[in-house]
């Protein structure tokens, strides 16, 4: 800012239109206000949404909330489709024609939910890269890294479980190849390939077993992990990237740089702000 | 607040070596098991040593010693007010713990503990073992012998049960081999490919225009002349000969039959068993026999301890 510079101050606004402008916003604060005197949301949505960031937080930070959108697309495009879909072998593939040909924007929703599935597993990935690259897996965020993976191996099961349910030829032999696949897996796999098959042979069980999986399992153990995911993000705070100066907004403590390491501070001119 | 970058907070266990050698020796036997055995032995050590540096490490408690905290110099009022009672109880810290107190809190964890058990033990049970129990498939009826003739292949597809519709339709190749000292003797081949379970077709000539379609009961299955060169699977390329025999591609071991009987002058398939590998042909065949096993599954040598016991063994 220039020193020298003058500022017109900004003139208060008419007396009418301040008590107009209170007026609106006590109205809409009043039902908030109602909610956060018994339930602290207000407050707690703010506590949860306005956090401290490091301020060199940049664009790669947002492929977490990216993949979360992903997932609550999924979730909710699916739940539209299991309107219509039948999960039996006679009526599945019928059931798919009749969302895609039939229903009013059923292709839409349809297209988004399979579509949506590789950009969720391909999002994971990403923002595991990102993860990965800046080393924000280390302490103390070991825990979440752990808790990325399981929900990594999760998403590929969706994956696994969603692309029978059209009961094509495609989605059948991709199934038994699949599912044999696991069975091949030393003294264990020929039960675990048992139980994905729901008996000895591949059969409307099967077809059922995938259906609940896609349904209600997963998605309710990913909902689930999603929460402890972000409930360490809130606790933990948001890694800075490495060639950070500074540590989530607090100033360093020590000045002289550190002795010869992988990424010292000050070390990449670049990039320091 | 985040904690810093880097080393600066003492934290168990601290950063260290052990885990990338650990990793290493990971990626060393997994090398192994594709490229060489040797590998395998060399990367194990590797594993183990790093491990057992890694745990040996991670029981330390952190790298830094900690700090005792100063005994507290005088009772706690609250205890001091516990000692006027004239009954005993345990202070926990700041608290006072009457014995009624840990009493219903173990009571309360207990109860909702075994209730717990008792509606989950059944659910998980329900939830995991119909797969394993009631299995037992009925006989799959092929219609009169006299549509198989002797020395040539046909294609049979069936239902292996009518009651649960078209998704269980099966194929196997078919040949009546003459008799053996009175019995006949068929070779019936099954069409599961025993690398990952997709279909194998017989490769060449396939007489459609003789196709035959039996009504059987409940169900009907389709005769088709077939004149194999071999068997071949769409999928990745496996390839058997017409005795089943694996002559290329991944699969691990030859395809499966199955057992027959005669019923009544009719073919009746009874169930598959799995078959390490076949010398001689037709009649004259010595079948390695095993246990029915899924597709993938060494069934002899070395790879088959890969698998000591199989679902249907607990039954």
């Amino acid at each position: 800012m220039e020193p020298n510079r003058t500022y017109q101050p900004v003139p208060p606004p008419s007396r009418r239109k301040q008590r107009m402008s209170d007026k609106i916003m006590a109205l809409v604060w009043a039902p908030l206000n109602w909610l956060e005197e018994r339930s602290a949301i207000v407050s707690g949505t703010r506590y949860f949404l306005f956090r401290k960031v490091p301020s060199d937080s940049n664009w790669f930070h947002t492929l977490g909330s990216a993949t979360l959108t992903a997932f609550l697309v999924q979730a909710g495009t699916g739940i539209i489709l299991a309107f219509y879909y039948r999960p039996t072998p006679d009526e599945a593939y019928a059931s798919i024609r009749t969302i895609t040909h039939d229903v009013t924007l059923g292709w839409l929703v349809r297209g988004m939910h399979k579509w949506g599935a590789s950009v969720f597993i391909i999002l994971l990935f990403l923002h595991m890269a990102r993860v990965f690259l800046f080393g924000a897996y280390k302490y103390p965020r070991e825990l979440n890294w752990i808790i990325g993976f399981t929900l990594l191996v999760l998403g590929m099961l969706q994956g696994f479980t969603g692309y029978l349910l059209p009961w094509d030829q495609t989605a059948y032999w991709a199934t038994v190849v699949g599912i044999n696949l696991n069975g091949t897996g030393p003294v264990l796999g020929p039960f675990l390939a048992q139980f994905l098959r729901g008996g000895d042979e591949i059969g409307p069980n099967t077809l059922t077993i995938f259906y609940a999986m896609h349904m209600l399992l997963l998605p309710l153990a990913i909902a689930g992990l999603i929460f402890v995911h972000l409930y360490l993000v809130v606790r933990l705070g948001v890694s800075s990237p490495p060639w950070s100066e500074e540590a989530a907004g607090a100033p360093r403590l020590d000045e002289e740089p550190r002795g010869p390491g992988l990424v010292r501070p000050r070390a990449r001119g670049r990039f320091a702000r | 607040v985040e904690p810093r970058h880097g080393d600066m907070e003492p934290h168990s266990p601290g950063p260290s070596i052990w885990p990338v050698g650990f990793a290493v020796g990971i990626a060393c036997v997994l090398a192994g098991l594709v490229v060489s055995r040797p590998a395998v032995v060399i990367g194990a050590v590797i594993t183990l040593i790093f491990g057992v540096l890694w745990a040996r490490d991670a029981m330390r408690a952190g790298r830094h010693p900690v700090e005792e905290t100063p005994a507290p110099t005088e009772a706690p009022p609250i205890a001091a007010a516990a000692a006027d009672l004239d009954y005993e109880v345990k202070t926990d810290g700041e608290v006072v713990r009457y014995p009624r107190n840990k009493f219903l809190e173990l009571t309360t964890l207990g109860l909702g503990g075994v209730i717990t058990a008792i509606v989950a033990v059944p659910v998980v049970g329900f939830a995991v073992l119909p797969a394993f129990t009631r299995q037992e498939t009925p006989g799959v009826d092929l219609g009169p012998t006299d549509n198989f003739p002797e020395g040539e292949w046909v294609e049979a597809t069936f239902l292996r049960e009518p009651a649960l519709g078209e998704v269980t339709r099966r194929t196997a190749f078919v040949r009546y081999n003459g008799t053996v000292s009175g019995d006949p003797n068929y070779t019936i081949i099954s069409n599961r490919c025993v690398h990952l379970g997709c279909p194998v077709q017989a490769s060449g000539p396939r007489n459609d225009e003789e196709r035959e379609t039996v009504e059987v009961e409940n169900s009907e299955l389709t005769l088709t002349p077939v004149l194999p060169a071999n068997y071949s699977c769409p999928c990745h390329g496996g390839a058997y000969d017409t005795e089943g025999n694996r002559t290329a591609g991944p699969p691990v071991r030859a395809l499966d039959r199955y057992k027959f009987s005669i019923v009544d002058g009719n073919l009746v398939l009874i169930e598959t068993y799995a078959v390490a590998e076949v010398e001689g042909e037709g009649a004259r065949a010595q079948i390695k026999a095993y246990g029915i096993q899924g597709p993938g599954e060494h069934v002899d040598g070395l790879s088959g301890w890969m698998y000591p016991i199989q679902p249907q063994d607990l039954r």
